[in-house]
């Protein structure tokens, strides 16, 4: 493998805003290399731009000066159109209140990308493929359920498996555990943990310091630009933190095991 | 080429599939939104199917006129501003009525008409009528057939005979299902010997039974019951169709002519031919049907507004949903053609559901009457059509609208 390429590269990345007669630099020159197989978060206080930079990343809104190349190709120079397939097929969103479709089956959410997918992706492989990624995140079980039958934690698992299920270059989660308690959020930073280990890049944005110290690279923000990048040379790793957290519950003596899912892994 | 045409055709259908699921998880509001369609579309079959219905009727009735028929009439005499409509004024004569017979050469068939009503009383019964003096030649010039008997002659005529020939229905009223030739019916106190019974003919030009009469000679009628000597009109029979408007030129001279009446004055009486008095029905009917049509296509464009509402609101309450697809990728065709086949499915099942009611209505209609409603394939077609457009066109704008959000406003939206 040659010198590991960017996934992303930003360069001079500004977004203004113009609500009345106020302007706001939501993002004011911001330059980021991105390399495949990272696993990073964008930290920051609200307002400090950092959901502007996920949207910017994520393809759904354009910088107002500066380059941003996704996997070698200027985004600017693309239209919506083009800018759909691009997220369609490169990019897996993940967000803090799951937005899966209610009433629709989890093997349903899971295809939705592929529904938009061109070349169209035939019916069978479209149900293969939902089910293979929804068997990653652990929930081949559940295909059929809607989310209003699963927990917080399984939702947030068939919105990735949707993420998933088109293979994309990255995976950006927006607040991933922000609805979600710790047990859970646990859960969940171990599958991106797992993810990332079989090679995904994986982008998360956060404001929580402990979820942050589970990927290897930590990007601070204040007022729109970049205040500390900095190597997290020793991730928390979830299995250990879950065995933590199960003696600290041991010892405390407040509440059982909760699913056989804990029990089995331990 | 074919792939992309099918990947199209298959995302196309999934779309549809998508959208008939929005439709069927909100059922109640489904149905009432197209509600206005249905309506709209029963409404416009069904008064085109009335509408047909007329006018096939109205033709089978001027067809039951009689063939190359003219009808003179007596003017309407005016008193005071107030008109007392046709045959009011006294203003035909006998020989007036000898005069057409005998000078316009196309006239090949005539007869003087006065009618009445009156009580008819045979066979213990009693049963008010019309009582209409005729020639022997009405029966040819109004191609009417006789059911039993037979029709006076001309002898009679000038001897002004007690004899009668009665319409089908005043025959089965006074005597039900006895044969009454032969029998007397005592009209104005007067006894006349029936000898003959009209067949059936239905229902006339303006909607009375033309089988309720009492036909006896004209001359009887005038002489015997109404003591006039004037008369209501005069049926004539023109030699050919194409020769029918030299006719009633020649007609209208003649009677001027008799009638002394100087350049300027207006006709005191009125020609009518069967085309005419097909055109003056049809002409109310049509005004009629274009009217209730006109209701009928408010009430579709009321519906598609119906339809828009509600796309406005659905298409709000799924923001999220549109920020969804938007997200994975859905271009915005992708999600425009979803709303707009969910209107289009709308408005097609309220059409398809008006169609089958109004179909429906029409069958009643003509199992518990003799009006038969005619529903044509085209009404059909045409209901399809506008329901379509109606959801292509009221859909269109929400749309639109769903496609042009912004993904990341739509997936925070609340």
């Amino acid at each position: 493998m040659s010198a590991m390429p960017n996934v992303i590269a930003l360069r001079d990345i500004t977004k203004v805003y113009v609500t009345g007669e106020v302007e706001v630099r939501a993002v004011a020159g911001v330059s980021l290399d991105i390399r495949r197989g990272e696993f990073v978060a964008i930290m920051g206080a609200s307002g400090s731009g950092k959901s502007t930079m996920m949207n910017i990343l994520g393809c759904l809104d354009r910088p107002t000066a500066g380059q941003y190349l996704l996997d070698g190709v200027d985004v600017a120079g693309l239209n919506r159109k083009q800018l759909a397939q691009l997220r369609n097929h490169k990019i897996g969103f993940v967000f803090q209140s799951f937005n899966l479709l209610a009433r629709t089956t989890a093997m349903e959410n899971v295809e939705l990308p592929l529904f938009y997918s061109e070349p169209v992706v035939s019916l069978r492989d479209r149900h293969r493929r939902a089910r293979e990624a929804l068997e990653k995140v652990g929930l081949g079980s559940r295909l059929t359920h809607r989310p209003s039958q699963l927990s917080g934690g399984q939702q947030q698992r068939i919105a990735i498996a949707r993420a998933l299920v088109n293979s994309p270059d990255l995976l950006l989660a927006d607040e991933p555990t922000g609805n979600l308690d710790t047990r859970t959020s646990i859960e969940i930073m171990g599958l991106f943990q797992a993810l990332n280990d079989s090679g995904i890049t994986v982008i998360m944005v956060t404001h929580e310091l402990d979820i942050a110290a589970y990927c290897r690279r930590i990007v601070i923000m204040r007022d729109g630009r970049v205040l500390e990048d900095r190597v997290n040379a020793t991730p928390n790793r979830a299995d250990e933190r879950r065995a933590q957290l199960d003696q600290e519950e041991r010892d405390a003596r407040i509440g059982e095991d909760r699913s056989g899912e804990t029990q089995e892994k331990r | 080429m074919f792939d992309t045409l099918a990947g199209t055709l298959l995302r196309t259908t999934l779309t549809a599939l998508t959208a008939l699921r929005a439709l069927r998880r909100n059922k109640l509001r489904s149905s009432l939104t197209a509600l206005g369609i249905i309506i709209g579309v029963f409404a416009v079959v069904a008064m085109v199917a009335l509408g047909n219905g007329t006018r096939a009727s109205i033709e089978s009735q001027v067809a039951g006129l009689g063939q190359n028929m003219l009808m003179v009439f007596a003017g309407s005499r005016r008193s005071g501003g107030v008109s007392g409509g046709l045959g009011s004024a006294s203003a035909i004569t006998l020989e007036d009525a000898a005069a057409l017979r005998r000078e316009i050469p196309d006239v090949v068939a005539s007869s003087p008409e006065v009618t009445t009503t009156a009580q008819a009383i045979a066979n213990g019964r009693n049963w008010s009528t019309t009582i209409a003096g005729e020639a022997p030649e009405y029966l040819v010039i109004r191609d009417w057939a006789l059911a039993s008997g037979s029709m006076f002659t001309d002898r009679e005529v000038r001897s002004a005979a007690k004899v009668a020939v009665l319409g089908d229905k005043t025959a089965h009223e006074l005597f039900g299902v006895l044969d009454p030739v032969g029998q007397t019916v005592r009209v104005g106190n007067m006894p006349f010997v029936i000898i003959g019974v009209l067949a059936s003919k239905g229902a006339g030009v303006g909607g009375q039974n033309q089988d309720d009469r009492v036909v006896i000679p004209f001359t009887t009628a005038m002489k015997r019951i109404t003591g006039d000597k004037y008369l209501r009109s005069v049926y004539l029979e023109i030699g050919a169709a194409d020769r029918i408007p030299i006719a009633q030129d020649q007609i209208t001279r003649l009677l001027r002519q008799r009638h002394r009446l100087l350049p300027g004055n207006p006709d005191d009486f009125n020609i009518f031919n069967q085309q005419e008095i097909a055109d003056t029905v049809n002409t109310v009917t049509s005004t009629l049907t274009l009217l209730l049509g006109a209701i009928a296509g408010l009430s579709l464009v009321v519906g598609g507004i119906g339809i828009m509402n509600i796309m406005l609101v659905s298409v709000t309450e799924r923001t999220r949903e549109i920020g969804i697809r938007i997200a994975v990728g859905a271009q915005p065709g992708d999600i425009r053609i979803q709303f707009l086949i969910e209107a289009i499915t709308l408005s097609l099942l309220g059409g398809l559901v008006g169609v089958l009611l109004g179909v429906g209505t029409t069958r009643v209609i003509a199992a518990a009457s003799t009006f038969k409603p005619i529903v044509t394939m085209g009404s059909i077609l045409l209901a399809f059509t506008v329901s379509f457009s109606i959801g292509v066109f009221f859909g269109f704008y929400p749309a639109r609208r769903a496609s042009l959000m912004d993904p990341i406003d739509a997936l925070r939206y609340e």
